[in-house]
């Protein structure tokens, strides 16, 4: 414990990269749990993906490299591709999956025609723009993670103050309806701060594995608790236990990239609450199954 | 043009080509994303074969990494039995997963393996023409395009020999299953020719534009058609067209050839999503609007006929007072009234409107119809 | 002018592009417990989600009280289809039923601890005490259809809509939610409700709608639910705009 402590002590980036690793993970987990449950576990995949055109767009217009303006462009682009893959589907016969599948390549496909041109571009110091495609947690400053703090709180608000809103809206939209909590209003609200959240790990995770951090810490979640706040708290939980060790370990061993290996530590920790959950864990569940059926032989031999 | 970028496109259509087949029956089986999972996962299946073959050119390398698909599709299903976890959820889990292991492992041991997570993602279809396949010192043109040529020759086979398995499996499981076609095995073979597809396409074309290829064309073909058939035919067309505009637009740009051909692909989406006849976005306003003008219609006729020739007629059918009832604007009650006199289906007596006989059998027929329907349906 | 609970003139509805309601005439008065029966594609979902403008009419209005829907919408109640809802969601029953306050409180406000003994209330009505902190998904069909039902009644409504209450839910819970439905009406509220099962309309009701695209009779049980008209409904699907 004590070599953790000095680990953390001695080594400010590391302090750093944790605490952004960290809060990526809580607004992911928190935000997360609505994706999974409204079954858009791969909105984020499609984001996260659709952002980075945005990200390369500001750059090339402004040559600004701060985290704002990346945000802000993701965060643009982001949306844009959320609201369309949302008509696409309310309009037309296409399906979500189908939607999903050709916003995110086509996005991500104008993202790499902008990079490239970027490149080519003398003097433009482009470096850094891709750190977004595989995600870079040992980038991460003090005041990224200042501006990462800001969206995520803005993000927890949201859901705090349309705590019984977006839960109605999820669990039944039509009764929801008939109360004055209109469908689209909700939708579109709840989507944006999903979207927020997305944007908020991409520097550290990357685009392409970004995606679990909304789905794993929800799912695992669920396996743990049949209520909503708590699921989202354990969600919070299980992507800061995550985001932290991932931190440690790709510290300790060089050459292991943050990301992924957050992503490790949170699957594993799915597959584990998949298994050993009590209630809705598989082991559980299977132990009880067979005590169910013999209650029920007696109940009918008694009768 | 010179023969490195005829090759280029050469290859290049024939990835699209052969990524249409498999994709046309993925997006009707709306699995579209299980193509993102496996063109993701199978960069595991080619470390784990180089670490036991320590070649990063050996076949093992294919096999393995097909493999991997399949073994995504098994975690994916395995994962969906679990009732608190959805479908998409379950792909949520596995690829992100399996693809972060390959990547720490490639960090970890197979830093000088020369497998560049860049190339294998983003695609260097540029070099592609450059891998010859070389038998005795004789040149026999780029490795590529006999890879893609024979996953094409196997797709081919597959889809003809199993195509009414598969549009059965497709459209109607509970059948499938009377008429004793497993769902089990069609589904594995067909995921294992995905997965086959994806292996061979990645290794060309990164996996960005694999997925673009898989879905796109397919998705958008299936905009304009019903037909089976004529959809896959299309998507063939547009992934083929897609793909050599894509490479005119990369090479007159100087710019990357995946980027630009997953955008056109995206653009020829968002337009024929818009502008397409019946499932567009334009036309199924249109058709929406039509069908309101109709129905609208429908409920003026209704209207007069429920209550013309009753003692309430002066009021519920009056030009004057005829909006209360239907709750209409007078401007869209005016354009309604128009329609239905200039079809002769109503005319107007004294300010009161009045049913014509084909006013009166044009919607009793229609309501018949309707009867009729659910007579059927019960 | 009497005034009803719920007053429907000349409404066309098209539903999923095609016209199922066609000019439908439908006055229900204060409290009484009414039937909608027709056989299935007759529009009977179509009316009542129309009613609650989950639907939008072609032509018509609505009315409930002699105001609009707007300004009646904290009196109106509604319990919809079992299957319209996620049962895997994170939820427990006196969470469930709690939602239905939400309507009263509006936008932003948290329920109070009224709101929490008006749900504690309802849940003791229909029966489910000892399931209160049951997860939704670990609940009988028909427990389901309590917990809706329980739903409903804290909207403390006049008015309620139920669509297929009794759709998959063994005879004996069947029995207690007609005992709650009569007691809210026996209290003057009105209750209207998408009914599938003929065998039973005599027992359960006071009205009846007769409804296949349009209506065939409405009125009082007893005098509408004859065989003639009840045939008319099922079989003889002869256009009702001939007369």
């Amino acid at each position: 414990m004590l070599s953790l402590y000095e680990l953390f002590a001695n080594d400010y980036t590391l302090r750093v990269v944790a605490l952004g690793s960290a809060i990526l993970s809580i607004i992911s987990g928190a935000l997360g749990t609505y994706a999974v449950l409204r079954k858009q576990s791969l909105l984020g995949d499609a984001v996260s993906h659709a952002a980075f055109p945005g990200i390369c767009l500001v750059f090339l217009l402004t040559g600004l490299k701060n985290t704002e303006s990346f945000l802000f462009g993701a965060f643009i682009s982001g949306w844009i591709a959320a609201i369309l893959i949302r008509t696409c589907v309310n309009n037309t016969p296409i399906k979500l999956d189908s939607a999903l599948g050709i916003i995110l390549s086509s996005f991500f496909g104008v993202g790499l025609i902008i990079i490239t041109y970027i490149q080519k571009i003398p003097n433009s110091n482009q470096a850094g723009l891709d750190k977004f495609i595989f995600g870079q947690a040992s980038t991460l400053l003090i005041e990224d993670i200042k501006i990462m703090t800001l969206l995520g709180a803005a993000a927890v608000f949201i859901v705090i103050v349309f705590w019984k809103e977006f839960k109605l809206f999820c669990f039944d939209k039509e009764f929801g309806n008939t109360m004055g909590f209109p469908i689209k209003v909700l939708d579109i609200l709840l989507t944006t701060t999903i979207v927020i959240a997305i944007i908020i790990g991409l520097q550290t995770v990357g685009v392409i594995l970004m995606s679990v951090m909304l789905v794993a810490p929800a799912t695992a979640a669920r396996q743990w608790t049949d209520k909503l706040w708590l699921m989202m708290i354990i969600a919070s939980v299980f992507g800061a236990i995550s985001g932290v060790s991932g931190t440690i370990i790709s510290s300790l061993a060089k050459n292991i990239p943050t990301g992924p290996m957050i992503v490790i530590i949170i699957s594993m920790i799915t597959f584990i609450s998949i298994i050993f959950a009590p209630k809705n864990g598989l082991l559980w569940k299977n132990i009880r199954r067979p005590l169910k059926t013999d209650s029920n032989i007696r109940l009918k031999g008694g009768s | 043009m010179s023969i490195i970028q005829i090759e280029t496109l050469s290859i290049a259509i024939l990835v699209a080509i052969t990524c249409s087949l498999p994709g046309t029956f993925l997006v009707l089986r709306q699995m579209s994303m299980m193509a993102d999972a496996i063109s993701h996962t199978i960069l595991l299946g080619i470390i784990l074969g180089f670490f036991i073959v320590h070649d990063v050119n050996h076949p093992l390398l294919i096999i393995g990494a097909a493999l991997i698909g399949v073994v995504t599709v098994f975690i994916t299903e395995l994962l969906n039995k679990i009732d608190l976890i959805k479908e998409d959820a379950s792909i949520g889990l596995t690829f992100p997963f399996l693809f972060s292991i390959a990547i720490v492992l490639i960090s970890y041991y197979a830093r000088n393996a020369h497998i560049g997570v860049h190339a294998v993602l983003l695609g260097e279809i540029v070099f592609a023409p450059f891998n010859r396949l070389m038998i005795n010192g004789i040149d026999f043109g780029p490795k590529a395009l006999y890879i893609m040529g024979t996953i094409l020759i196997i797709n081919l086979v597959y889809i003809i020999v199993f195509y009414k398995e598969l549009k059965i499996v497709t459209f109607d499981k509970g059948l499938a299953a009377v008429l004793g076609i497993s769902p089990v095995i069609i589904h594995y073979s067909f995921m294992s020719i995905v997965s086959i597809t994806c292996v061979g396409a990645f290794d060309t074309v990164g996996s960005i534009l694999v997925i673009a290829l898989i879905i796109g064309p397919p998705a958008t073909a299936y905009l304009l058609t019903n037909n089976l058939k004529v959809m896959i035919g299309l998507s063939a067309l547009f992934g083929s067209i897609s793909a050599t505009v894509g490479y005119a637009i990369a090479l007159w740009l100087d710019s990357s050839i995946a980027g630009c051909i997953a955008a056109v692909i995206g653009f020829v989406f968002i337009v024929t999503f818009i502008l397409a006849p019946k499932k567009g976005l334009l036309s199924t306003q249109l058709q929406r609007h039509s069908k309101k003008l109709e129905f609208s219609r429908l409920a003026l006729l209704i209207h007069i006929i429920n209550h013309g020739d009753s003692k309430e007629e002066k009021e519920e059918c009056s030009l004057n007072s005829i909006h209360n009832h239907l709750h209409w604007n007078k401007s869209f009650l005016e354009r309604i009234i128009d329609s239905a006199k200039r079809d002769n289906y109503i005319f107007v007596d004294k300010d009161i409107l009045k049913i014509t006989e084909k006013g009166k059998s044009y919607a009793v027929n229609y309501h018949q119809n309707i009867l009729d329907r659910i007579s059927v349906d019960n | 002018m009497k005034e009803y609970a719920l007053e429907i003139h000349d409404l066309t509805v098209a539903y999923n592009e095609v016209p199922v309601l066609w000019d439908i005439e439908l006055e229900i008065p204060h409290g009484i417990l009414i039937a909608i029966v027709g056989p299935n594609g007759a529009g009977k979902s179509t009316l009542i989600k129309t009613a609650l403008q989950l639907v939008k009419p072609m032509s018509g209005s609505i009315s409930f009280f002699g105001k609009k829907y707007k300004q009646k919408r904290k009196k109106i109640g509604y319990v919809p289809q079992r299957g319209s809802v996620d049962w895997d969601f994170p939820t427990d029953v006196l969470d469930v039923v709690m939602m239905g306050r939400y309507g009263q409180l509006g936008w932003f406000k948290r329920p109070t601890k009224k709101d929490k003994e008006l749900a504690l209330e309802a849940i003791d009505r229909v029966g489910m005490m000892p399931f209160i902190h049951r997860q939704i998904n670990q609940l009988s069909g028909g427990q389901q259809q309590r917990v809706f039902l329980a739903r409903a009644l804290v909207q403390d409504a006049d008015i309620y809509f139920m669509d297929e209450p009794f759709q998959g839910i063994d005879a004996k819970t069947e029995k207690s939610i007609v005992k709650v439905l009569q007691n809210l009406r026996d209290r003057n509220k009105t209750v209207v409700v998408v009914h599938h099962d003929l065998t039973t309309v005599s027992e359960y009701f006071d009205w009846v709608t007769l409804l296949n695209t349009s209506i065939i009779a409405t009125g009082p049980v007893n005098e509408i639910f004859t065989e003639e008209n009840v045939f008319k409904t099922y079989n003889k699907n002869k256009s009702t705009l001939l007369r």
